[in-house]
């Protein structure tokens, strides 16, 4: 039985992200939610398939119901892990969420042809960065039926 | 901006207008009653040929003729309808039609709130993140 996304009393969101500083700042601005958010991160494409697929380390990884993804990662960039993902019958259904510096039209254009959820762009500033991570989680965490 | 509501009920019909006349002027809302209008709309056909291609879709489940359902699939098959952000506006919370949405490639799956003030709450949420956060990609194609 689904538990409705108002009485989940945790949510498991995945943050794939390489800069140490944004990692920083989305930990932060997450803390400070009204709900309690188990945030896990990885670095890269790879690690992440891994995380979703629990291989290796990431054996008793929990199924995120949200996943937050940059596009340029190391090892695997976040537009080949998008279509990977999406693609995978048994993945597809968790919400991904663009969250990038990159305001490439080819960028955005990628993301939603390969069913992101949506494209929001980082801001440069790291106020903004907080105030940006706070108004998705106030629509994602809040407002949206998760899966 | 345009937005495309497919939505069959006449009073959830005036309620997404008037909730979007005040959270933003600036929104110009096109309704369409049923999935087979939805996709004439979508394709231009017959009347709709100088139909705006919306910037985002607003889309119930349960409609007739042609359901939510069928109008997501038709959407998220075609190259270029996929594009357009498809957020799902329905009374159903149950947990397959959340499922089944998300594998059609639903955007995201918003649950009709009952009382008039949740739903004001809802669309001005909407028109805050979708409208104003998101990077929408005809924005990006400068359309």
């Amino acid at each position: 039985m689904r538990v409705p996304a108002t009485e989940i009393s945790s949510l498991d969101v995945l943050l794939i992200e390489d800069s140490a500083g944004d990692v920083r700042l989305a930990r932060e601005a997450f803390r400070a939610s009204e709900k309690p958010i188990h945030l896990h991160v990885v670095g890269d494409g790879i690690e992440a398939l891994s995380f979703l697929r629990h291989e290796g380390t990431h054996k008793n990884a929990p199924r995120p119901n949200l996943v937050l993804l940059d596009l340029n990662l190391p090892k695997m960039d976040g537009r080949e892990f998008l279509a990977i993902v999406k693609s995978d019958a048994s993945l597809n259904s968790i919400p991904m969420i663009i969250l990038t510096a990159s305001d490439a039209k080819e960028d955005v254009a990628y993301c939603y042809q390969h069913h992101a959820n949506c494209f929001v762009r980082k801001p440069g500033q790291w106020t903004t960065f907080e105030s940006v991570v706070k108004d998705m989680n106030k629509f994602w965490l809040f407002m949206v039926e998760l899966p | 901006m345009d937005i495309l509501l497919v939505e069959d009920s006449p009073g959830d019909i005036r309620l997404t207008v008037e909730a979007f006349r005040d959270a933003n002027p600036a929104v110009h809302i096109n309704v369409v009653r049923d999935g087979t209008e939805a996709m004439a709309y979508l394709r231009r056909h017959g009347k709709y040929v100088l139909a705006p291609r919306p910037d985002l879709i607003l889309l119930d489940l349960n409609m007739p003729k042609m359901d939510g359902r069928e109008v997501l699939a038709l959407i998220k098959a075609d190259e270029s309808l996929k594009l357009i952000p498809t957020v799902i506006l329905t009374t159903s919370a149950e947990e397959p039609d959340i499922m089944h949405s998300y594998r059609l490639h639903a955007n995201c799956y918003l649950q009709k709130p009952v009382e008039l003030q949740g739903f004001e709450h809802l669309v001005k949420s909407v028109n805050n993140f979708w409208l104003e956060q998101v990077r929408l990609p005809q924005q990006a194609c400068g359309q």
